[in-house]
């Protein structure tokens, strides 16, 4: 799935510090299938979540989101669950790589106080989220555009893909200083 | 060399010198990576996505290591199916392979020397931070960013702001290098060092293996490294680069921490930063001690436990669960007699490799359920049930709470003496 710019959704929103293993419980990643992953997304937070998501949907967090562990399958579960995009006051960095990686939109909004059930309005390269009925903007952490060329093919393998090569991987330089 | 290191943080020199040029905090930089350490349950994403986006090319196959630690031996059908396509895959492209009960991945890259001060070395575990303990830079990705890095032998970053941690004053008996590792999480917070480089001075006399205890919780602080200056002699056998020196650097803050002053602590469920004395919790009944992990798994561990609980006998209500971190951890506490002192006591000894750390086998908890470990994460439902609670502690801790059959303190003065 590829990303828009803007995004649209509806927000659910959650606290600080939501690790990985409460995005995606360690005990489901021995699974590579996303039916799976989705399935379980989010589960020991609110077990009510799976059925209450609906494509396209913007999740909203506090600080920290993602911290714990390198599991790629906390976005890709968050993905394949129809989550449109994270929003959160800041992410943990493995997640932040990782989201925009398997080109789930990760959207850093250092101050907000967006409430569940509202829609979102955000755009990538203007560096805003937009709460619509609420007219609230909130400020948010600019996209270099090499990431929103990476959300907009899909992830950075269909980006390499795109482009042939490895990108700026591709020059060899001298191992050893 | 033709550019100038002065003034640079560890982190700073690393990615100078492995990009070719002077670089500070918030550039960005593509570098050679040293090594890749893949383990087993994000290796089969690692190899679809290089089978079937990236290729299958292999730049440096002497680079990468894939070490089968997190559901070792397999736990079911479908795992063993996917150890069998990662062994597989190793063979075929002659990446290093080390197989079910060689160890947890960090504990065995630092013990066969694939990670060395001055590298870089990305791993697809978070605890990668571990391999500052050698004055590497480590940190840990994801499958598509390992993959990458496996097929390019190539990765990017942006070189990160540095928090200097400064230790102070010596430690009272009793206090661990697991302690001192909490205190620096509960002082930074959870996210108190994202994006940033951790490095920990004051840590000359830190064994190696306390040096890995700390470098392996600074990603709980959220950071991209955890550095410990490669001085002192716990790294005489390895070679360090004369440019891997401590400067006057521009630090983004330096934090004094006064060793003097800490107790033995635990981290209360479920934030790791949740750091309390162990007294606030004392009597709390455990039923399940676990020892083991990349934090807290090595010889040390292992004998600082036997020493508490020689001629001893383990709590009725608590299991001991003890996973040494590697086979070469096991086979010296065989011939020391750990192993024999541990098993008169009544611990039980499961594979070296990760356990029930992340809850996928082993010794996961049911609900309800306390269990006292010398791991690195008591999120909510890390070990299994979400009810269930963890508390993170050093080995000394863990042992006297599985004697006591509740969260205990050790007796003094016997215990801490001469780690």
């Amino acid at each position: 799935m590829k990303t828009e710019n803007p995004i649209r959704g509806r927000s659910h929103v959650y606290g600080d510090d939501i690790d990985t293993d409460r995005i995606i419980p360690g005990k489901y990643t021995k699974t590579l299938e996303l039916s799976q992953l989705a399935e379980h997304v989010l589960e020991d937070l609110d077990p009510e979540f799976r059925a209450r998501v609906e494509v396209g949907d913007i999740l909203v967090a506090g600080h920290n989101f993602g911290c714990g562990s390198s599991r790629e399958q906390a976005p890709l579960a968050l993905k394949a669950a129809g989550v449109g995009a994270v929003v959160a006051k800041s992410f943990a960095r493995i997640f932040y790589r990782n989201a925009i990686n398997i080109g789930l939109p990760a959207v850093e909004v250092p101050e907000h106080d967006i409430g569940t059930g509202a829609i979102l309005n955000v755009r990538l390269t203007d560096g805003v989220v937009i709460d619509e009925r609420s007219g609230k903007r909130f400020r948010a952490t600019k996209m270099p555009e090499v990431m929103v060329d990476i959300l907009q093919a899909g992830g950075l393998a269909n980006y390499l893909k795109e482009r042939g090569g490895y990108g700026p991987f591709s020059t060899e330089q001298n191992r050893t200083p | 060399m033709t550019y100038d290191l002065k003034g640079l943080t560890l982190a700073e020199r690393i990615l100078s010198v492995r990009s070719g040029r002077r670089v500070k905090a918030g550039d960005l930089v593509v570098v050679p990576v040293d090594q890749v350490m893949v383990v087993d349950s994000i290796a089969p994403s690692v190899i679809r996505l290089l089978k079937e986006e990236l290729a299958g090319e292999i730049r440096y196959p002497e680079r990468v290591s894939f070490v089968i630690d997190h559901v070792a031996p397999a736990a079911n059908v479908e795992v063993a199916t996917t150890q069998k396509q990662v062994r597989e895959f190793a063979r075929e492209h002659q990446i290093n392979l080390f197989d079910v009960g060689r160890g947890i991945c960090h504990q065995v890259l630092i013990e066969e020397r694939l990670a060395q001060p001055g590298w870089v070395v990305v791993g697809s575990d978070s605890h990668s931070t571990i391999y500052g303990a050698v004055g590497a830079f480590g940190t840990g990705m994801g499958a598509t960013d390992i993959a990458l890095a496996v097929a390019s032998g190539r990765t990017w970053f942006r070189v990160p702001e540095t928090v200097r941690i400064l230790f102070k004053g010596s430690r009272p008996a009793g206090v661990t290098a697991k302690d001192i590792a909490l205190e620096v999480v509960r002082v930074l917070t959870a996210d108190g060092a994202t994006y940033a480089s951790i490095e920990y001075h004051g840590t000359e006399t830190f064994s190696l293996s306390e040096r890995m205890t700390l470098a392996n919780l600074a990603v709980e602080a959220g950071a991209k490294v955890g550095l410990v200056p490669t001085v002192g002699e716990a790294l005489g056998a390895y070679e360090v680069p004369d440019w891997l020196a401590v400067d006057e650097a521009s630090y983004e803050t330096t934090v004094e921490i006064d060793l003097s002053g800490l107790r033995p602590s635990l981290s209360v469920p479920f934030f790791v930063d949740n750091v309390h004395p162990v007294e606030n919790h004392l009597g709390v009944p455990v039923d399940q001690v676990f020892v083991g992990t990349c934090t807290n798994g090595r010889l040390d561990d292992l004998r600082a436990v036997a020493a508490i609980l020689e001629g001893r006998r383990v709590a009725e209500r608590t299991r001991l669960l003890i996973i040494p971190a590697s086979s070469t951890v096991l086979e010296q506490a065989v011939a020391d007699g750990t192993v024999a002192t541990l098993l008169a006591a009544g611990a039980v000894f499961g594979t070296p490799g990760c356990g029930p750390c992340m809850g996928r086998h082993m010794g996961v908890l049911a609900p309800g359920e306390v269990c006292v470990s010398t791991s690195n994460r008591n999120f909510m439902g890390r070990m299994g049930s979400p009810e269930a609670k963890i508390f993170l502690a050093s080995p000394e801790v863990a042992a006297a709470s599985a004697l006591a059959g509740a969260i205990a303190l050790p007796e003094t003065p016997s215990f801490g003496g001469d780690r």
